[in-house]
């Protein structure tokens, strides 16, 4: 079996070097930690302990490429939740908490697998998309890739002003944005809800085939995409998804 | 190693017995499925019961609903760390199925497989005596595409990666040979109340 089999079980501290607010819901919390390097696409548990030795656990993707330095989890806040707003309205630089993983050895791609790879995100279902993207640009930028990323607004694109600038920068790295809530200001493409159709479009001006699919977001977007992708005549067993649940 | 700042939120002294360590109770019904949701026909459904490569046993949609049913409430756990509590889930227990296809388990282990190629590992004492069925039911309605249905195999006291969706057949094994999420980094047998997530772990 691949690296990814590689023991996960330990516990690590992670230290937090920095906090970046992405979006109005979204922050990144860089850490460090001496996990084994991860693939593009893994996630990592988290594990917060308060002083009475009470502890809540979370799983959160990685958003940085493999052996870029810190991590970067990119966490959204989720108003009911018990673990996200500890990132979003406690957690500062020095500050600990513990990490194990990397895990999953499904979602991830690896340079040997080549291209044309398809990304398709909706909200934060980019994050590890975003791994993908940015492990490809460093070293394999002749692999085609196109990422289509669905979100409320402008405002909620999370690494927007970094994917812009891929988009103008690599010459192999195509971008199809569409916001879902309000109208078209650029440099977004569309303001239509992600759809069969739309799909459809955006591939058809891409012109690649692709071998590789990454679909990740909430479970109703990645339904639909998943079955708008098969439907489009991709056969299911290139496309890999990764469903976020409702609770965090 | 305490986490400054994070005081956390407790689950109830009740949840708290009821929730396996790491675990957190969810409202909601997350999906987790390596891809596409598989649309299975109910007219070519078929359910097959095989010992390595030989079929021994095999049911339509029409024979399978006829088998004996049976109800089952409870708690589920994810290896994603939810707990739902007081599931209601209706279908064909495997003692039920084993019996009906005249079959005493030629080995100790076996691997569910599914319409989308997902398969997985499990002993199969621990799908015997009442602990799991062929679920084709969730609170009194067919089981949804995206949760699994027509029909998924229901093992409820292992993390649900176990009760795998779309589920065509058992296929009994020699050995505990590791099947899809197995083969890619969780635990073997994935007891939720040992927290038994990962390769490596307890």
């Amino acid at each position: 079996m691949s690296a990814a089999a590689a023991e996960p079980s330990r516990w690590h501290e992670a230290v937090i070097e920095r906090v970046v607010r992405q979006t109005p819901r979204v922050v990144s919390v860089f850490v460090s930690a001496s996990l084994p390097r991860h693939e593009a696409g893994q996630h990592v548990d988290v594990r917060l302990s308060a002083p009475d030795g009470y502890q809540a656990q979370r799983s959160y993707s990685v958003a940085s490429a493999p052996a870029s330095g810190a991590l970067e989890l990119a966490i959204e806040k989720l108003d009911d939740g018990e673990v996200s707003p500890y990132f979003h309205d406690i957690a500062r630089p020095g500050d600990t908490f513990e990490v194990r993983g990397p895990i999953g050895g499904h979602f991830v791609w690896r340079p040997d697998d080549g291209g044309p790879v398809l990304l398709v995100g909706g909200g934060s279902g980019v994050v590890p998309l975003m791994a993908i993207a940015r492990h490809r640009a460093v070293v394999a930028p002749e692999v085609e890739t196109l990422l289509v990323y669905s979100a409320r607004t402008r405002e909620e694109l999370i690494f927007r002003d970094e994917l812009f600038e891929r988009k103008a920068r690599e010459p192999g790295f195509a971008l199809a944005v569409t916001t879902t809530r309000e109208p078209l200001s650029s440099p977004v493409d569309f303001d239509r809800r992600l759809d069969r159709t739309l799909l459809r479009e955006i591939l058809a001006g891409w012109r690649r085939s692709p071998r590789h699919v990454y679909v990740c977001g909430a479970t109703a977007f990645v339904e639909a995409m998943t079955a708008a992708l098969v439907a489009e005549g991709l056969p299911p067993r290139i496309v890999r998804a990764e469903r976020y649940g409702g609770a965090g | 190693m305490v986490t400054r700042g994070f005081s956390g939120r407790r689950p109830g002294s009740e949840a708290a017995k009821r929730l396996p360590p790491g675990q957190y109770q969810t409202h909601d019904f997350p999906v987790l499925s390596m891809g596409p949701t598989p649309s299975v026909d109910l007219a070519a459904w078929r359910f097959t019961l095989n010992h390595g490569p030989r079929p021994l046993r095999s049911w339509s949609w029409e024979e399978f609903e006829a088998l004996p049913r049976t109800v089952w409430r409870g708690d589920i756990h994810c290896v994603t760390k939810w707990t739902r509590f007081d599931t209601t889930w209706q279908g064909v227990a495997i003692d039920d199925l084993f019996a009906a296809a005249g079959v005493v388990p030629p080995t100790q282990y076996l691997l569910a497989e599914s319409y989308d190629g997902y398969d997985t590992n499990v002993p199969v004492a621990d799908l015997t005596g009442g602990k799991a069925m062929i679920a084709t039911r969730y609170d009194g309605a067919p089981l949804a595409a995206e949760h699994g249905g027509p029909a998924r195999l229901f093992v409820p006291h292992l993390y649900f990666w176990k009760s795998a969706k779309w589920v065509k057949g058992l296929r009994f094994t020699e050995r505990n040979e590791a099947g899809f999420w197995e083969l890619r980094g969780y635990h073997l047998y994935g007891d939720p109340w040992r927290e038994q997530r990962y390769t490596g772990d307890p």
